[in-house]
């Protein structure tokens, strides 16, 4: 069963030399050009197809969960975010559903202890993790924008600058790190991956139902933080120079600047397949959380109907189908009935097939 | 069957470690004690569903047709275009492992398919092969593999595993419903005539004689005119509950196995006396009905179809009677249907008024377009109001809490007024520990139409979690009753309560409410509803008579 990690690991090991052995040979324009419109050119057309895919699926019942008091008498506290009754009040649960992980943050774990015990504690760090996994991973994006914009707009300079707080220096005739300045979210976006991946590999249970999609994707990001890394603080590869390509590319003037060195080549080659896989995968609980039904409706069913686009009439037993067959029975027993009996005998009931036998095998069935 | 069971040391040796080998590659093992007993043909039947036959789950051949495959593939098909929650929930698990320990059925066995996660990845896992291309290509290193008969049977084993208890969905990030994964994959069963017996002939019962248990017209009217001697009997007062009444100004619907099974005969005597003061007190006119005269619906646990079928008749009913308003018992999934389903089912109920309460003149306005009211909401109403002469210290000898049923938990947020109906009925109310109760209460273990006899080791595993939660209040507080909102609860929880904290006794919330309601013209009441004295008010009023 490990076969699934190692896999994985050997699919981005196998990724990288491609780029590597690319770069070699001269294919610059193809990993520096080629593929990465294509990549991109996926990303966007399978995404949209899934949004839409998913959304031509109709919503025939409003089950949102609800994880709090409804809204019933006027008297009885509300709770507006778990059990929301209004679009508003969606739209908050939503927002803190997306922006804090809200149901991840109730993970507890369960612990059966002595004495036959079971305790359910707050767990915390899976909610840590991928707080912290997506906000440096959000952070690196937007940073990125500066390779995309000429000039540079105020925010993506203004979560560089929150990005570079801290200043981590090593400066030492030998090791010389931490200029330029240290972003944060790059050692954090690592550390997260680091941090998912490990937990599937040593918590056992999450090793039991961790497939190839859940090692590989975190691989190929791990493999982009590196790739990153390297490039800013040790490798220092000439920025402008990357910067031309990427300007080329957004321009639709591509160009091939010289001096760009091969990691490069592999972090644009990693993100190009980061892209191109994204809609096919799991990865695309991005566009999905906001579709998810027990979510993002709203709990007052009772209150206004919600209308099922593909409702069919089915077959029903009606009451006069019920009175017919038991008519006698219930004008005995002094029940009130529709119709007064006919001069004919009704049928026999004991033709029925679900009758009186299944009723005294079937005691209790509540 | 008691004798068979495993002691409850044995069963407490639960290893939440995952195996060695791989979940698909670990054959299925049918186990006696963790399943229901395959349908009747007969209800398959009578109801009209495919491939009735008479089959076992234990032999090799489980009789299915001979495209089973294809029916199953077309079936899957069809309902990811029907729901999109199905759609969606196939596509963006990213197995965190988050509802892993969440499910009170991987609690109390530790068999790692009862993890919701893996659950569900038991029709992923096909949909992925089906559905998906990448799926398709990278096979089983991506999760992805063919439908096949160990597969099936997989599915069957473990679907009737789950009680659609949703408890997994509050902890899931993107809010993946396994009870929604469930309700689909039983569908598909269905499909090709894999069913419990536990559902199918409820479901053909309730079809032809309105109930689950097959309770005729003249034998549900019997059996509450019982109910109206033992209320006599405890109470000296007779009270006269309306049956089919054309003009009646409200219905009221229960789960018959309120009318059949003890302690839940105690609540539809609770619910009896309740009326029957309001009618005498402020003219109430309510009326039960035997053509509607079950709240429950086991449809729901065989198909969206089924589940519109049988419910059809609850407005069916209060249509032909030209009743204002639907009042609905204590009962769970019964809940979750009229909550969630009903209304887009059957409706537009637009034949009957906007609910109000003709005592109070309170308008329920959550219930506007749906016109059903939860009895606890209308009880906390009239308590509220001061409607009801209420004598909480005849349950002073006990000591309460309250068990939260899955659906009007999760599937409809109904948490206070429950609660505060108990804490004006009871002095002595505990609740049970935060992780155990409201939105993350634990299913009773038989939910979903799983509280059949012969699966009990599979119920009394399931439901150690809420067990062991009650058994903590119990010693903790003392606590001796369990109180609770649900049908399936009052009927499978004794058992379970017997088996993991014997001192504790079950009850519905309405037979509180009854003990504490007094009745224009009633004895001593030195007597709760089950008959039995209580204690300190029997040795008063015999000083009483002493002294008189």
């Amino acid at each position: 069963m490990n076969s699934r990690y190692i896999f994985s690991l050997i699919a981005v090991i196998v990724l990288f030399l491609i780029a590597w052995a690319g770069t070699a040979i001269g294919l610059q324009v193809v990993f520096g050009i080629i593929i990465p419109y294509l990549a991109l050119l996926t990303f966007f057309a399978g995404f949209v197809f899934k949004i839409v895919d998913w959304s031509r699926s109709a919503v025939p019942f409003r089950i949102p969960t609800t994880g709090g008091q409804q809204k019933s008498l006027p008297w009885i506290k509300h709770s507006q975010l778990d059990s929301p009754a209004t679009n508003w009040q969606v739209i908050l649960r939503m927002a803190l559903e997306i922006l804090t992980f809200r149901s991840l943050f109730r993970n507890t774990r369960m612990r059966l202890k002595e004495g036959a015990r079971i305790s359910y504690q707050l767990e915390i760090f899976l909610w840590v993790g991928a707080l912290a996994f997506h906000y440096a991973f959000l952070a690196v994006l937007v940073r990125h924008l500066r390779f995309f914009t000429e000039p540079v707009p105020f925010f993506v300079t203004l979560v560089e600058n929150v990005d570079s707080f801290f200043r981590v220096e090593i400066l030492y005739p030998g090791i010389q790190f931490g200029l330029p300045g240290v972003f944060l979210s790059g050692v954090v976006l690592l550390a997260a991956a680091g941090y998912l991946f490990s937990r599937r590999l040593f918590i056992r249970q999450v090793r039991y139902i961790s497939l190839a999609a859940d090692y590989f994707p975190l691989l190929l990001i791990c493999g982009i933080a590196v790739t990153g890394i390297l490039m800013r603080y040790f490798l220092k590869i000439d920025v402008t120079a990357a910067k031309a390509l990427t300007m080329g590319l957004v321009t639709f003037q591509p160009t091939i600047p010289e001096g760009v060195g091969t990691v490069f080549y592999v972090h644009l080659f990693f993100v190009s397949v980061l892209l191109a896989y994204f809609p096919f995968s799991k990865l695309m609980h991005l566009g999905g959380v906001f579709l998810s039904p027990t979510r993002n409706l709203t709990t007052d069913t009772r209150a206004r109907r919600h209308v099922n686009p593909w409702n069919y009439p089915v077959p029903i037993h009606t009451y006069e189908e019920y009175e017919d067959e038991f008519r006698d029975k219930m004008i005995e027993a002094g029940l009130p009935v529709d119709k007064m009996p006919e001069p004919a005998p009704a049928e026999d009931p004991a033709e029925e097939p679900a009758g009186d036998q299944a009723e005294e095998e079937k005691p209790a069935e509540e | 069957m008691a004798e068979e069971l495993p002691k409850p040391e044995q069963l407490l040796q639960i290893d939440h470690r995952a195996p060695n080998t791989d979940w698909m590659e670990t054959p299925i093992n049918i186990r006696k004690g963790m399943y229901c007993y395959a349908s009747n043909p007969k209800s398959v039947e009578y109801v009209g569903l495919p491939n009735a036959r008479a089959w076992n789950p234990l032999e090799d051949d489980w009789q299915l047709p001979e495209n089973w495959q294809e029916i199953i593939h077309k079936g899957f098909k069809e309902r990811l275009e029907r729901f999109r929650s199905f759609k969606v929930f196939m596509d963006i698990c990213v197995r965190c492992g988050a509802c892993a320990d969440k499910c009170h059925y991987f609690i109390g066995t530790g068999d790692p398919k009862n993890m919701p996660v893996l659950r569900a990845e038991l029709l992923r896992s096909v949909y992925r092969n089906d559905f998906t291309r990448v799926g398709k290509i990278l096979g089983k290193l991506n999760g992805a593999r063919p439908m096949s008969l160990d597969v099936l049977k997989e599915w069957w084993y473990y679907l009737f595993q789950c009680s659609e208890c949703r408890r997994c969905s509050v902890f899931c990030p993107y809010g993946i419903d396994t009870a929604e994964i469930t309700i689909m994959g039983r569908e598909l069963l269905n499909l090709i005539g894999l069913n419990i017996d536990w559902i199918a002939t409820p479901v053909a019962n309730c079809y032809r004689t309105g109930n689950h248990l097959g309770i005729q017209p003249h034998a549900f009217k019997d059996m509450l005119d019982f109910f109206v001697d033992d209320i006599e009997d405890v109470t000296g007062v007779r009270v006269e509950p309306q049956f089919n009444k054309k003009g009646a100004d409200i219905l009221f619907i229960t789960p018959s196995g309120d009318v059949f099974a003890d302690p839940g005969t105690y609540t539809a005597m609770g619910y009896m006396m309740l009326f029957h003061f309001l009618k005498e007190k402020y003219g109430f006119d309510i009326t039960w009905s035997t053509y509607a005269s079950e709240g429950g619906n086991f449809g729901f646990f065989t198909s969206h179809e089924t589940m519109k079928r049988l419910n059809s008749k609850m407005y069916a009913e209060a249509k032909r009677l030209g009743v204002k308003w639907i009042l609905g018992g204590e009962c769970g999934h019964m809940w979750r249907v009229i909550n969630q389903y009903m209304d887009t089912m059957n409706g537009p109920a637009d034949f009957m008024e906007e609910p109000v309460n003709p005592i109070t003149g309170t308008k329920f306005e959550n219930a506007k377009s749906t016109k059903m009211v939860h009895i606890t909401e209308f009880t906390a109403d009239l308590i509220k109001h001061g409607k009801l002469d209420l004598d909480p210290s005849r349950n002073d000898h006990l000591k309460v809490t309250f068990h939260d049923s899955c659906n009007p938990s999760r599937g409809m947020g109904l948490f206070d007024e429950p609660r505060y109906v108990i804490q004006n009925v009871c002095n002595h109310f505990y609740d049970m520990p935060t992780n155990t109760i409201r939105e993350q209460t634990f299913c009773c273990g038989s939910g979903s139409g799983l509280n059949a006899g012969e699966d009990m080791e599979l119920r009394l595993t399931g439901g150690l979690p809420r067990a062991n939660a009650v058994k903590y209040v119990h010693e903790k507080h003392g606590v001796n009753m369990l109180s609770t909102i649900c049908a399936i609860d009052r009927a499978a929880l004794p058992a379970l309560m017997e088996y993991w904290v014997p001192e504790v006794d079950v009850t519905g919330v309405h037979e509180l409410v009854a003990n504490a309601l007094n009745l224009e013209g009633q004895n001593d009441r030195a007597t709760d509803l089950r008959g039995e004295d209580i204690p300190g008010l029997e040795s008063d009023s015999e000083e009483e008579t002493d002294e008189g």
